[in-house]
């Protein structure tokens, strides 16, 4: 039986199956037709269908194959831009019979497609580079043996810990001797700056709405489990879209950083909450940029903007929420900034740290620069362009922003030739752990010049099995329909996930990255504190990578 | 690892003492040279106490330069001190060596000692700079009543080359170190013990946080904080910055090199300055293997460990005479008459003090302080 309108002869305008990032390999034998894959498909890539074929059939005691022609329902890829297959093979996960699987196809033309209706290509994740980064080709080469003997990594006692917060210089200390002993000499009214000692991996911004509520609530029991149990200074950002009052309220706000954005959003409801607060939080970032989008504001999707997140932000529900890509109030870096840095520590008392956060950029020096002679300014994090984020523009992602290592080393020798390199600490973000090499690239950011690292993809990979990776899988962070429940607010989502489960999680990889850091740092032989700056020890098997982040060359 | 030999007396004595200590410690090759740093002269010295001496080696075409230079800055050599050099295997003679005694230039009388000493490291600075290149002049100390003497070679044969055994060439504090040849190029500003104004180091070990401390020390505008041919130099360069330009008293050397942890601040009752110091100074944090013997203008001695105590280090001696040792043998070779139960092996909390003309040893503990 032919379909009824008869054979189609111009498929011109139709796709091929071979311009898709993933094709789906289906098993016919091996199917059973459960329909538990395309049920579960966050896409719609595939259908099940139903095929008029002619197949072989064998029945009875000895085979006796014999063609017949019959109805057959089988699953197939759909070749419609919009419902491209992914790759996140939860097609895969839920199959009993391993019946289907997609394959990464590198000859595909999504790019080519993926802007119908002229709106240009919009995901979640990173950017989309399997390369080996920077990062990654950084080797720890100086090894303490003979001449300087290693410390044990297990026996010798370690400190892995950082500081945020604005340092006074030795210099400008108010101190004075009485009677053989420093005191601190209160008459000269200097300011001391709030710090906070920290563990140098922090999870980065990433917000209530970006996030469902169950993947938010299990990074923050985990962060107030290491904090509290396991004596760990995990800090954790909030990201731009308020904090629960709740928690404000509660002695736990210590262990968070709250961010305030472009949109302003949730501050109202901050503010208000302000007189109620019985501990201050870890820090205020103030963001200005984002490794992934530079130059461009925040996005969280209407599907995403569900009662409580609405609530929380002070909006309707369901509407498309941008923050400007940048502050409606900032018109020069001189002033507005350092207003807004004013404000913000004025709001707390002066009680807590308040830093900007830029995306890596060629003039990050020249906000640098700016913070550095602002006393009250209390760090610098540059986000790198392998940051990640719940929705961008594919192109800003791919194509903008500049990598970290190089952005905080420059940024870092422009402190030393200050005197400034402890004055400012400077957090690095941006693809920490692209590979899974969490300890490895934070200590080479450290001993680039970064005081701490801040990490959010690896996080949500590490505890939730998030799917994405760099060649663009998944990536659907943007629709809501993140298939892991990480970035949705759809409660049939997100109840895929355990809050408990991801806290461990979390705690498990501080622990982890904990030990790992001492196994990098007391064979180089520093235990006692960080080795920023140390960048003798590091190698890189690249002349000219050597030469521009000042450390030698090894092959 | 490198043998250190500090003696502080109430009594004039000859360098000859620290370098047979250092030869009883020996072990193996060691021909990496020699330092003496020998601090309130007796002998020929002794009536020029306030007047600066620039101790160094040059070239014949560097001396040239040099004295033309002292002259243009208006130095007067008031005296010329050579060692009486004895040609020994193994050693190159150099051209000149030599420790010239000056009177300052005429307007320089009446500033304060501050100013005297800048005037006094600049131009230390300037003559080092202007013989570095070519290696035509080494100066490496300018200060009243300090000599420096460095050579390559084994200590013992250098001592004789300097004619050490027969000059009447004697000091209350001495400081002697012998290098092992750990760093493969021999360079005379690679020589222990270091001098900056009155400050004075020698270090037994590996500093593993060298670079972020060089780079927090150049960073701090002072023009004396350059060098580092050798890792061991910021040793000196930070007992200076946390003594001389920070003003703080010297048990807090320790504190800024091995800080203390949160929980055994908070017993300390400068705590609230301890807080402040471990965060400011966060990058001059060692972590070892060190043992630092040094001294400050004062006459003071002292001896530290780092935190897990790496490196050995003993004091010793009687009222009068102690030594501060790399190892104990070097230690009975300069007092052996001494009471033994008494000797100091400083553990990771301990910062031994000799006070001034040797009167009387202390051991500061940083916990209980
Ligand atoms: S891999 Fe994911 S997007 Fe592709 S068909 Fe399977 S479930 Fe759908
Ligand atoms: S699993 Fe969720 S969070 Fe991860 S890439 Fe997919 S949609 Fe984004």
């Amino acid at each position: 039986m032919e379909p009824a309108n008869g054979l189609k002869l111009d498929y011109n305008h139709a796709l091929t199956i071979k311009e898709f990032p993933y094709i789906i390999r289906w098993r016919e034998d091996r199917c059973k037709r459960c329909g538990q894959c395309t049920a579960v498909c966050p896409n719609g890539a595939i259908k099940p269908t139903v095929k008029y074929m002619r197949v072989i059939e064998s029945g009875g005691d000895t085979p006796k194959p014999k063609p017949v022609r019959r109805i057959i329902h089988v699953i197939e890829q759909v070749n419609n831009i919009e419902n491209y297959c992914t790759g996140c093979a939860v097609c895969a996960l839920v199959c009993p019979n391993n019946a289907i699987e997609p394959e990464y196809n590198p000859q595909n033309k999504f790019l080519f497609y993926k802007n119908l209706g002229g709106e240009g290509y919009k995901r979640g994740g990173r950017r989309n580079d399997p390369g080996v980064s920077t990062l990654d080709r950084i080797k720890f080469t100086r090894i303490s043996m003979l001449t300087d003997p290693a410390l044990d990594a297990g026996r010798h006692e370690f400190r892995v810990r950082s500081y945020i917060g604005r340092i006074l210089p030795p210099e400008e200390l108010p101190l004075k001797v009485e009677d053989g002993r420093l005191v601190v000499d209160k008459t000269r009214g200097k300011f001391i700056p709030p710090v906070r000692e920290i563990f140098p991996i922090m999870i980065g911004s990433m917000s209530i709405g970006a996030l469902s509520p169950y993947m938010w609530e299990g990074l923050a029991m985990g962060v107030a489990y290491l904090n509290e149990v396991e004596g760990i200074p995990v800090v954790m950002c909030s990201g731009e879209g308020g904090f629960p009052p709740r928690l404000l309220k509660s002695r736990y706000v210590k262990y968070f950083i709250l961010q305030i954005a472009s949109g302003y959003f949730g501050w109202d409801s901050i503010i208000h909450t302000l007189p109620y607060m019985t501990e201050d939080p870890a820090a205020i970032e103030i963001k200005y940029g984002q490794g992934a989008k530079p130059g461009d504001g925040g996005l969280l999707m209407a599907p995403k903007v569900i009662k409580l997140i609405a609530e929380i932000r002070g909006v309707p529900m369901y509407v498309d929420l941008p923050s400007p890509p940048t502050h409606q109030t900032k018109y020069s870096i001189e002033e507005a900034v350092m207003k807004m840095i004013q404000s913000m520590s004025m709001a707390f008392g002066f009680r807590v740290p308040v830093y900007p956060k830029i995306s890596g950029t060629r003039t990050s020096k020249a906000v640098l620069n700016n913070l550095a002679r602002n006393p009250y300014a209390a760090a610098l994090c540059i986000d790198g362009e392998d940051g990640g984020t719940g929705a961008a523009y594919n192109v800003s992602l791919d194509k903008m922003g500049h990598p970290i290592a190089s952005n905080i080393r420059e940024c870092y020798l422009d402190l030393v030739k200050q005197g400034k390199q402890n004055e400012l600490p400077l957090i690095a973000a941006g693809g920490i752990g692209k590979k899974g090499n969490l300890a490895a690239n934070t200590a080479a950011l450290i001993m680039l010049g970064a005081s701490a690292v801040a990490i959010g993809k690896y996080i949500m990979q590490a505890t939730a099995d998030c799917l994405g990776d760099e060649w663009n899988r998944c990536n659907l962070c943007n629709t809501g329909k993140c298939p892991r429940g990480i970035t949705t607010q759809d409660p049939k989502l997100y109840r895929r996930l355990n809050p408990d489960k991801i806290a461990e999680r979390v705690v498990e990889i501080f622990k982890a990255a904990d030990v790992e850091l001492r196994k990098i740092f007391a064979p180089m032989g520093r235990s006692t504190e960080l080795p920023i700056g140390m960048s003798d020890g590091l190698s890189i098997d690249d002349k000219a990578m050597a030469e521009r982040l000042e450390i030698s060359y090894a092959c | 690892m490198c043998r250190l030999a500090a003696i502080t007396s109430a009594k004039y004595f000859s360098p000859m003492e620290n370098i047979l200590a250092l030869e009883t410690m020996k072990e193996g090759h060691d021909g990496s040279g020699l330092g003496l740093t020998l601090k309130d002269l007796g002998g020929e010295f002794k009536d020029l106490k306030e007047y600066p001496i620039l101790s160094g080696i040059c070239s014949r075409k560097g001396r040239e330069i040099l004295e033309s230079y002292m002259e243009e800055m208006g130095f007067k050599m008031i005296y010329h001190w050579k060692p009486k050099i004895k040609q020994v295997k193994g050693i190159i003679r150099r051209d000149h060596y030599f420790a010239y005694v000056f009177d300052y230039p005429d307007g320089w009388k009446d500033k304060s000692w501050r100013e005297k000493e800048d005037l006094l490291m600049n131009t230390r600075l300037t003559l080092r700079k202007m013989g570095e290149a070519d290696e035509s002049i080494f100066v490496f100390s300018f200060y009243p009543d300090v000599i420096t003497l460095k050579e390559v070679g084994d200590p013992l044969e250098v001592g004789e080359f300097f004619g050490l055994d027969k000059d009447i060439l004697k000091a209350k504090i001495i400081f002697a170190q012998g290098r092992q040849n750990t760093n493969y190029q021999i360079y005379l500003y690679a020589c222990h013990p270091f001098f900056i104004q009155g400050y004075c180091t020698m270090t037994n070990g590996e500093n593993t946080a060298f670079v972020p401390i060089r780079e927090f020390l150049m960073s701090r505008g002072f023009p004396g904080y350059m060098g580092y041919n050798s890792d061991s130099e910021v040793f000196a360069h930070i007992l200076h910055y946390v003594s001389r330009q920070l003003n703080f008293p010297l048990t807090y050397y320790k504190d800024v090199l091995t800080p203390l942890k949160w929980d055994e601040i908070e017993q300390r009752k400068d705590k609230e300055a301890l807080f402040l110091i471990k965060q400011s100074m966060r990058p001059l944090c060692i972590d070892g293997p060190n043992m630092v013997i040094g001294f400050i203008p004062d006459g003071t001695c002292f001896m530290v460990q780092d935190a897990k105590k790496l490196r050995p280090g003993v004091v010793g001696g009687i009222e009068g005479k102690y030594a501060l040792m790399s190892e104990l043998c070097g230690l009975d070779k300069v007092i052996p008459n001494r009471d033994r139960s008494k000797d100091i092996f400083p553990m990771k909390y301990d910062m031994v003090i000799v006070s001034p003309d040797a009167k009387e040893v202390k051991v500061w503990n940083q916990l209980m302080a």
